[in-house]
């Protein structure tokens, strides 16, 4: 895990940017989350087009810049980016809002997309674990995984340039995982301990 | 199901699979662990969290779509979606095995490899190899030494390694340095699933030269 290793150095505060997020910004943060999770579902529940359209003017150039990031040429994250969102649209009722924020689940899709079309190769994915029409997830897990992605988020913003470039180089393959672990102290524990939990309670729900 | 499972994928593994940086073989091996491992499977989606979190925070990032992109979209999404039925296997292969097999175990075609045992290739390239071997119970898997890393997990039966057990959802991490002779339990048949990023080497079982005749 990113966090735990002894030989982990702490990491390099960015005091100015921290010291500008207030507990404000923290319930901003979760009420788009909360907007976002909406407009899934109600792509999900009425085929809502506006909702998709409200997704897709904050994510699609996103998704680009993305992707333009991880090397791909902009016609190539262009094609994907549209790509992924028709995506969202169709697999909307696999979304589980207890385990993933909207972003999250985007940029699963996205990368994806990106091995299919780059690599041309399959990318074999992991059984589909969902509610179903009978069970619905707890609002209780949704909200506490709302607020682990808030904090991830904000984590991430303070950042400082050089470690947030770590990373990103880390998920576009140019950098071994070993390294980032040495330089971020990312809240990753308490996210990866509510998806158990709410992968407990899923399971539970499918018995 | 999964509680019981002693053996996992490495740190490394699971987040390579979030990044989409691992070749294909051991992308179907974390699929498959991931599906009957939900302790694996926290982790790589919260490295899926880390990977929305970056995309969401990029402070360059966002970069317009083109003028009739949002017209060519919504184009594509005038039918109404049509909800494909979750995948979800009650069978031994978890889905993303019976995406490749084209079904559960009655649809694999096993090859004869020698001594009881047979394999079926299910991808096989430059990047690494995966095939599921049919080794039957009380047998040993042939003496075979590695050049790179070779990942084996249980699906059906189990096999013992020196002192350690392997049952279902179980993985075995090897590299070149070991030098291991697995043999299946007793108790059943033993079905893995094999995936390793170099052609293995059988000491007993057949002559080297062989080997890329026959794929393994």
């Amino acid at each position: 895990m990113l966090t735990t290793a002894d030989t982990i150095p702490k990491p390099v505060t960015a005091p100015a940017r921290r010291a500008a997020e207030t507990s404000d910004q923290r319930r901003d943060a979760r009420l788009t989350e909360e907007k976002w999770v909406k407009c899934v579902e109600q792509i999900r529940d009425h085929q809502d087009r506006d909702a998709f359209v409200a997704l897709f003017d904050h994510f699609a150039p996103r998704v680009k810049g993305f992707l333009i990031k991880s090397g791909a040429d902009a016609s190539m994250a262009e094609e994907c980016a549209q790509d992924v969102m028709v995506t969202l649209w169709r697999k909307a009722h696999l979304f589980d809002a207890s385990r993933a924020s909207v972003a999250t689940w985007i940029f699963t899709i996205a990368r994806n997309r990106r091995i299919d079309l780059l690599r041309k190769e399959r990318r074999p994915e992991p059984e589909d674990l969902t509610w179903g029409p009978e069970a619905e997830p707890d609002q209780a897990d949704v909200l506490a995984l709302q607020q682990e992605s808030s904090r991830l988020r904000e984590a991430m913003t303070a950042l400082p340039d050089a470690q947030r470039a770590l990373i990103e180089q880390a998920y576009f393959g140019d950098l071994s995982h070993r390294e980032i672990a040495s330089q971020t102290g990312l809240p990753l524990g308490t996210i990866k301990s509510r998806i158990r939990l709410a992968l407990d309670r899923l399971r539970h729900a499918m018995k | 199901m999964s509680h019981s499972i002693q053996h996992h994928l490495s740190e490394e593994l699971l987040f390579g699979y979030s990044a989409g940086t691992l070749p294909e073989a051991f992308n179907l091996m974390v699929a498959a662990h991931i599906s009957i491992c939900d302790h694996c499977r926290a982790i790589v989606e919260s490295y899926d969290a880390l990977g929305g979190a970056l995309v969401e925070t990029a402070p360059d990032a966002p970069v317009a779509v083109g003028g009739d992109a949002l017209s060519a979209v919504l184009n594509r999404i005038s039918e109404p979606a049509k909800p494909a039925a979750p995948r979800r296997s009650k069978g031994v292969l978890p889905s993303p095995l019976q995406d490749y097999v084209g079904g559960d175990l009655e649809s694999i075609r096993w090859r004869p490899v020698g001594m009881g045992v047979r394999q079926a290739i299910l991808t096989a390239g430059a990047s690494g190899s995966a095939r599921l071997l049919y080794i039957p119970a009380g047998t040993a898997i042939p003496d075979h030494g590695h050049r790179g890393t070779e990942l084996t997990m249980v699906l059906q039966g189990a096999f013992l390694d020196e002192d350690e057990y392997f049952a279902r959802g179980d993985v075995e991490t090897a590299d070149e340095h070991v030098e291991h002779t697995p043999i299946a339990d007793v108790g059943a048949d033993c079905i893995c699933l094999a995936v390793t990023d170099a052609p293995l080497r059988f000491r007993k079982l057949v002559p080297r030269l062989l080997q890329p005749l026959l794929r393994i």
